[in-house]
């Protein structure tokens, strides 16, 4: 069955026909072509598919697209803007925060919402809010650090 | 390297590689989508073991969108995966290598083996199809335990491997160890599980294929550490096609950790079935794939002992250990638990005797093969828990046995065969010491038990031996491939230098490290240089990355080829500077006639090489593009001393992390924060096996327990702190970075810094002996058994 989809995606608006079941992560990827997102489990637990639905951090592989009907999305080709790397990217990469770069996309969209709810997060904090992001490179110790300083720039 | 403000050198560049990350702009294999491509499914066994007395496919070609569906049977002329390297018995035969079919036939050998494969034009219709295959399953006893295994009477995996066994294997002097024995004041004795581990890259395997009858050739997009390699066993061993007709294409690759280093299966039915269906086919694993067909790794069962005299010198040690190979040689399988795992148990210690005999052994399971360390964190979990235990049995402090047996001259030959070049162990052992506040942990250990816990330091003296060499002498240990590596520089006409480089980034940022060294060589700023690599098209014959390998041996491979850059420039200098060769100095960018300011800068040399107008055309080629092929006379051995402090509630048997300090020597680093992240990702590999991490599969039925992150516990954030990592330095002496290796380091000395402190924490309490994972119900079930 084939459903009418309208929405925003990085602030174009996109209208499209899809297979009702089409996963929003594969809509993002597939439709769209916007590959950042990825998937690394497919079962809701790795949160590399982390994107922003109307401001708050979504796992992408969770809901079906048509769930997103209506909504303003944020992908990760969405952060910068102008070549210029969102805050928080910013401080990925001068913390060191990613090494293969795979579950960065999901890590950065999910920072930039625990940001959101924790402008002076701790590392305690920030250790807690990163349950549903999975990364095998880090050992997560920069990606705190980095999210640390991210909010630092976020909040000016 | 030059002094200019280009020499990058030992500083924290941020990485280039990471503004395509973060935008969302990297190319991973699964991001590939040529035209009209269509969709793999492999059909895997739900049985551990079973005899497939018959499949039905007609149902599945009949199916929506199906556009061919393929058994082993089809894929006549196809060989069979082989094994990179043969390893000798101690009855002097070779292994017993099975056959390991790209498409299982007549009989499955483990929960995932795959057997059939449906391609259709959306993965669902692919996956809906595969459900439509009729088969018809004679399920037998399976085994999944290494030692079970090997009991007379265990069922049977292989008609070629009696018994399930592989091999016997031996290294070291046995009667020499066995006398040490005989006189030894005291013997230290543990049976130890090494736990089976499922690697885990975030970035599922994936591979697209694509055949193109304009040229009869394939191109081949896969998630792996070495393109080369891939290709060399995909078509000289398996398919039968020429290397010329076969493009490999590793991209953006999400972690490896070892597992993607192997040929596997899938991509090589891929490619198969690409010319048959004359589109791109594509197949990304599902992550319950991974769990049941990604290579897996450790999986020792082991017998340990020590012996030493009343002092606490180690005198010898004897190690049995009974490794599992899984349902099939996998690529390095049969090298792991043997080259490099016996031959690092001297440890940084002058034990003077050591032998290790090794069955391998056939199970139904995933197969083994390296994952980070492969080997070395097995021989360090050996040898630091045995002194560990030692020490304790003797009542000697853990710092002082190390120390009354610490390796202090170099070079030093060890009697497993390895030569040591150089080392400072005190040092490492010092800082580390210093940086966990040993001095002050009396204190809080009183303070933690007056809350009710219980507090433990452990320490991890380990070493490891990286950049596997030289070929020859790994060639009569059985080695089936070369451990060379490719470095290949290209300099352009205005300048800007190109590298291709075998090595392979699957995170390690290479393409960071190795523009500064060569921006520091040849005194260009990094933004010049473009590192390339993971391509067949484009890269000569390299080796790829695995074993920590990169930089000590891909890099001075991109040394040698920039010395003969540098050795060409000169040449074109002395030309253009109407000065002699010999006269010419290579510095800070910059070829000058010695003693005067004549020169010509490294951009007017390589804009001469190629418009070559005014140029020695009658003695030298126009040009500047040099290769060099390395092929190291040593490993590198790195070494360190990690110390971790555990808190433990007895109450609940949760272990908590409150400190863990590492003090590692990698010789000569290029990038600081990028070996800093080495460390801190490798030690969570290694608190994951200690603390949280273990493949399960049921001892009856064979299943794979552990088959999500809901069951299979993946360190998170929380699970661990910060640490704090230092390092020291002795340059390694035979190659010209001073370069050792640091990717592994983090997952060796972990786990048995780790166990030491939950060993040394439950010691007032009782519990003499427990296994990876300490996880709390095993902590506080310990604990229980130890009140009764």
């Amino acid at each position: 069955m084939s459903v009418s989809l309208s929405l925003t995606v990085n602030d174009e608006a996109v209208n499209a026909q899809v297979d009702a079941r089409t996963l929003l992560v594969d809509f993002i990827r597939n439709n769209l072509a916007l590959t950042g997102t990825h998937v690394g489990c497919d079962t809701g637990q790795c949160g590399a598919c982390t994107v922003l639905v109307d401001g708050n951090a979504v796992k992408a592989c969770t809901i079906l697209a048509v769930q997103a009907n209506g909504s303003k999305i944020t992908t990760i080709e969405g952060l910068a803007k102008n070549g210029e790397l969102h805050p928080m990217q910013a401080a990925f990469k001068d913390c060191h925060g990613l090494q293969c770069g795979f579950c960065t996309p999901g890590m950065v969209l999910s920072a930039i919402d625990l940001v959101q709810r924790h402008p002076d997060a701790d590392e305690a904090t920030i250790r807690a809010e990163l349950e549903g992001n999975l990364c095998r490179c880090t050992g997560y110790q920069n990606i705190v650090k980095a999210i640390a300083q991210g909010a630092a720039a976020m909040r000016g | 390297m030059g002094n200019s403000e280009l020499n990058t050198v030992g500083q924290s560049v941020r990485r280039k590689e990471d503004y395509r990350f973060l935008t969302g702009c990297g190319q991973y294999t699964d991001d590939v989508n040529p035209p009209h491509h269509t969709h793999a499914y492999f059909l895997r066994s739900p049985h551990a073991h079973a005899n497939i007395r018959r499949i039905d496919t007609a149902k599945a070609k009949a199916a929506p969108g199906v556009v061919a569906v393929y058994t082993g049977a089809d894929l006549t002329g196809v060989n069979g995966l082989p094994c990179g390297w043969l390893i000798t018995g101690t009855d002097g035969q070779p292994m017993k290598e099975p056959p390991h079919p790209v498409l299982a036939q007549g009989k499955v050998r483990y929960v995932g083996d795959g057997f059939a494969m449906v391609i259709a034009e959306t993965p669902a219709q692919a996956k809906d199809a595969a459900e439509l295959i009729d088969v018809d399953y004679d399920a037998v006893p399976a085994v999944v335990n290494p030692v079970e295994a090997l009991k007379a009477g265990a069922p049977q995996i292989h008609d070629g491997a009696p018994g399930n066994k592989c091999y016997t294997w031996a290294l070291g002097d046995k009667a020499a160890v066995d006398a040490a024995f005989a006189k030894a004041a005291h013997v230290t004795q543990l049976d130890i599980v090494n736990n089976r581990l499922i690697p885990n890259a975030i970035e599922p395997r994936a591979a697209v294929a694509s055949y193109s009858r304009a040229d009869d050739g394939y191109t081949l997009y896969v998630t792996s550490q070495n393109p080369h390699v891939e290709r060399l066993l995909m078509t000289a061993f398996v398919l039968g096609l020429p290397e010329t007709k076969v493009r490999v294409i590793a991209p953006d690759v999400g972690g490896g950790f070892g597992s993607k280093i192997y040929l596997y299966p899938e991509e090589t039915a891929m490619v198969w079935a690409s010319k048959r269906v004359n589109r791109p086919i594509k197949w990304t694993a599902e992550r319950s794939e991974s769990f049941l067909a990604d290579a897996h790794g450790r999986d020792h069962v082991t017998h340990a002992e020590l012996a030493l005299d009343p002092d606490g010198k180690f005198l010898a040690m004897r190690v049995h250990t009974t490794a599992a190979m899984g349902a099939y040689l996998s690529t390095f399988a049969s090298c792991i638990p043997t080259i490099l795992y016996a031959t690092l148990l001297a440890g940084q210690y002058t034990t003077p005797a050591i032998y290790c005999e090794v069955t391998a052994a056939f199970t139904n399971t995933a197969p083994v093969d390296a994952y980070r360390g492969a080997g070395r964190p097995e021989a360090t979990y050996v040898v630091e828990r045995l002194v560990h235990a030692a020490a304790s049995e003797m009542g000697i402090a853990q710092d002082e046995i190390r120390r009354r047996n610490f390796i202090r001259e170099f070079p030093y030959q060890t009697p497993v065969a390895l030569l040591y070049d150089t080392g400072g162990y005190d040092a490492c052992l010092d800082e580390a010491m210093r940086i966990a506040d040993v001095q002050g942990f009396a204190a809080r250990k009183a303070e933690a038990a007056k809350r009710g816990k219980l507090r433990g330091l452990g320490y991890a003296a380990y070493i490891e031996a990286c950049g596997l060499a030289p070929s020859n002498i790994a060639g009569t240990l059985g080695a089936r491939a070369g451990l060379y590596e490719v470095g290949q520089v290209r300099v352009n006409p205005t300048g800007g230098v190109t590298v291709f480089t075998g090595s392979h980034s699957h995170g390690q940022g290479h393409e960071t490290t190795f523009s500064q060294v060569v921006a520091s060589r040849l005194g260009i700023p990094i933004e010049n240089v473009e590192i390339v690599h993971g391509d067949t098209g484009r890269i000569p014959f390299g080796m790829g990355t695995y074993g920590s390998r990169s930089l000590a041996v891909g890099g001075t491979a991109i040394i040698k080829a920039l010395d003969k850059v540098v050795a060409k420039g000169k040449k074109i200098a002395a030309h253009l500077l109407e000065a002699a060769e010999a006269d010419i100095e290579f510095k800070d960018g910059k070829f000058t006639v010695a003693g005067t300011d004549r020169s010509k800068a490294f951009g007017e040399v390589a804009l001469a090489a190629y418009v070559p107008h005014n140029y020695p055309l009658d003695k030298l080629e126009p040009g500047l593009d040099e290769t060099a092929f390395y092929d190291p006379t040593n490993f590198t051995f790195p070494a360190g001393t990690h110390i971790c402090e555990v808190e433990i509630d007895p109450d609940t048997g949760k272990v908590a992390i409150v400190n863990f300090s590492a003090c590692d020597d990698f010789g000569n680093i290029i990038n600081p924060m990028i070996v800093e992240g080495q460390v801190h990702g490798g030690v969570v590999q290694g608190i994951g096996q200690a603390l949280l991490e273990q493949c399960v599969y049921d001892q009856e039925s064979g299943q794979l327990l552990t088959g999500s992150y809901m069951d299979y516990a993946l360190p998170r954030a929380d699970d661990v702190p910060s640490f704090k990592v230092t390092t020291k330095v002795t340059p390694c002496t035979h190659n010209p970075l001073g370069a050792k290796g640091c990717g592994e380091a983090g997952a060796i000395g972990a786990p048995a810094a780790l166990m030491n402190a939950v060993h040394d924490a439950l010691s007032a309490a009782g519990v003499t002996y427990l296994d990876m994972p300490a996880t709390p119900h095993r902590v506080w079930s310990a604990l229980q058994a130890a009140k009764h």
